[in-house]
């Protein structure tokens, strides 16, 4: 703590070169907080995903139905405690961009299998009470400014026709990587309307709850058993291998997300090393002299290795708390990213970071000092 | 009783022996230091003259533990330091000997009394007790009331002078002043060696002085002539 005085001075001694140098560890830790800020928000579904959850599927594609019939056959396979289904809805609110997620979900089993989104019972009785009504999730709302008793009208794409909406519910995610950006009505509402059309007595999808986690290789390999040569087919797999597979649709967003964060942190190894070498070249003389006075190689390693280590924590901190002031106004690109906040993980990897860079860029200067000789040092006086 | 003669002295404080220094330079060999001999009791005043590059930076280098002989010891109050390691040496030089330099050598980011301050952080002192310490020595020195200015605000005397109160607040063994008027005019000149004097005679320091400037050497109680490596005393020197 008695260097410490003595280290600020020393900081900034050289002031806009200190300021540019934590300005850039700044900015690069910033540029981190995002990207793996976007990275969390593709991969959201796998991260919460339940482990005692399976999604069954049409065998064919996701976009293939499955009988209504289904959910019984499933309820009777051994360690399956639930089965509930879900239909993708996709209509437009208002223009195309302003794109949410929509289910027509079953309302007698949805909330057991799903207890992560939070809903008030008073409200979940309300919405069950109207067959128009629906559930929405609380970003969806604020994006929109939607309340509780709005009635909102979305245009069909796959089922034409306007379709309206009571909003009866808003739900919470209970932890910050629940998706908060569904909407959710009662299938049978979507079954009433679109008899005259196609799709009637099936659903998109079932999840199934199994009673431990340990029965899933047993419980999916039952399944798409059960109904292997029928007209629907089914491919049966965690909902964690489920959401993996989305996101892979995308392409390999985690090693782009690596490979930039890699030349991002070599730049900055780069830079904070640079400043730290020409702070060290200058002050030789007075590295000599602190010797002279009686200072060991170790404190001299220390205070150069000191400096480094504030400058990268200062930028680190600064480019870290930045990203998550700019993370906290939530999703930038207007529902793309519905998960998109910075973990408290990644706050600390974050710091992780910043010391690594003023670990490793401040080594080779202070071993630099630490290695100088007295009578060399004070000769260039 | 200050002597070269490398007889034993039993109440030497600094004792030198068959000292040598030899440098290498690419093939060539320089013996800057040649079986030196050297004693100097408590609270004696040294200087050592001789024209440039005699070697007497080089002694002095030695006397303090900046630098390492090619063979011989040098001992203080008991301490043999050529055989001592980089650690233990730094922690001798902080406890023992005072460096005063021609160029002051201050930390320009530090004010007067933050590197008048600086070898006492490697001390146990609290800092109250560290405080205490800077300004007795500030105020031996006569910059009492200059404590926070930084060296680009003092004067060439006084710069020194913080790099006097540097040297003497851990009150070491002995003073070692590498040419300490050298950069200086004649009247803050005999400003520091009036000060050095006082310190020799009011506080009983030993001080080595290393200088070009007869003025200054003429403080000592004894001069001591260096030249090709090899110490003789001024009258001698005189003669030859």
């Amino acid at each position: 703590m008695k260097y410490l005085p003595f280290i600020f001075r020393n900081l900034f001694r050289k002031k806009t070169r200190t300021i540019l140098t934590i300005g850039s560890i700044a900015v690069a830790l910033f540029l981190f907080g995002l990207l793996v800020t976007i990275e969390t928000a593709l991969n959201a579904g796998v991260d919460v995903a339940g482990v005692d959850r399976l999604i069954v599927r049409n065998k064919i594609s996701l976009i293939m139905p499955l009988p209504l019939s289904y959910q019984e056959r499933l309820r009777q396979i051994d360690n399956v405690s639930e089965a509930t289904f879900a239909t993708w809805f996709g209509a437009i609110y208002q223009e195309p961009k302003n794109f949410f997620p929509q289910f027509a979900i079953d309302t007698d089993t949805y909330r057991t299998v799903f207890p992560e989104y939070e809903i008030t019972d008073q409200e979940w009785r309300s919405f069950l009470a109207d067959q128009e009504g629906a559930v929405v999730g609380r970003v969806t709302a604020d994006r929109f400014g939607w309340n509780v008793g709005d009635r909102i009208p979305l245009q069909g794409t796959i089922w034409t026709g306007t379709w309206e909406f009571n909003i009866r519910a808003i739900y919470d995610g209970e932890s910050a990587g629940v998706d908060e950006s569904q909407f959710w009505f009662q299938w049978k509402y979507l079954e009433e309307r679109r008899q005259t059309s196609f799709g009637g007595g099936t659903v998109g999808w079932y999840t199934v709850k199994i009673d431990d986690p340990d029965h899933a290789v047993t419980v999916t390999r039952t399944i798409d058993e059960r109904f292997a040569n029928s007209a629907y087919e089914t491919s049966t797999e965690t909902e964690q291998a489920f959401a993996a597979g989305f996101a892979k649709q995308i392409g390999n967003i985690r090693m782009l997300i690596l490979s930039i964060g890699a030349v991002v942190l070599f730049t900055l190894l780069l830079v904070t090393g640079n400043a730290m070498a020409m702070a060290v070249r200058e002050r030789v003389p007075e590295l000599g002299v602190l010797k002279t006075l009686g200072f060991g190689d170790r404190t001299i390693l220390f205070l150069v290795l000191a400096e480094s280590l504030v400058i990268a924590l200062v930028g680190g901190s600064l480019g870290i708390g930045l990203a998550k002031l700019f993370t906290m106004g939530g999703d930038p690109t207007g529902g793309m990213l519905p998960v998109f906040y910075l973990s408290i993980g990644d706050i600390f990897l974050g710091a992780g970071i910043a010391l690594f860079v003023g670990l490793a860029a401040g080594s080779i200067p202070a071993l630099t000092a630490m290695n100088l000789r007295i009578v060399d040092a004070l000769r260039r006086v | 009783m200050v002597s070269i003669d490398g007889k034993e002295h039993s109440n030497s404080l600094i004792r030198v022996r068959n000292l040598n220094k030899v440098y290498r330079r690419g093939g060539e060999t320089i013996e800057v230091l040649q079986g030196l001999n050297l004693d100097v009791e408590r609270g004696e005043f040294v200087a050592f003259m001789g024209p440039s590059g005699s070697g007497k930076t080089t002694l002095l280098n030695l006397l303090g533990g900046l630098d390492t002989p090619t063979s011989g010891t040098v001992t203080v109050d008991g301490d043999e330091i050529t055989n001592m390691s980089g650690r233990n040496l730094a922690s001798w030089r902080a406890r023992h000997v005072g460096f005063i330099f021609q160029m002051y050598n201050l930390i320009p980011v530090l004010t007067a009394f933050g590197n008048v301050e600086l070898p006492l952080l490697l001390t146990k002192l609290s800092k109250a007790q560290r405080r205490q310490h800077v300004e007795t020595a500030l105020t031996l020195v006569g910059l009492d009331d200059r404590m926070r200015h930084y060296p680009r605000q003092l004067s060439g005397g006084q710069e020194q002078r913080v790099a006097i109160a540097r040297a003497i607040v851990t009150d070491p063994t002995f003073l070692l002043c590498d040419e300490p008027t050298g950069d200086l005019d004649r009247k803050a000149a005999e400003e520091i060696l009036d000060l050095l004097t006082e310190l020799e005679t009011n506080h009983g320091k030993t001080i080595l002085l290393v200088t070009h400037d007869p003025l200054a050497a003429e403080r000592a109680d004894m001069v001591l002539h260096l030249d090709k490596g090899v110490l003789v005393e001024a009258a001698e020197a005189a003669a030859s």
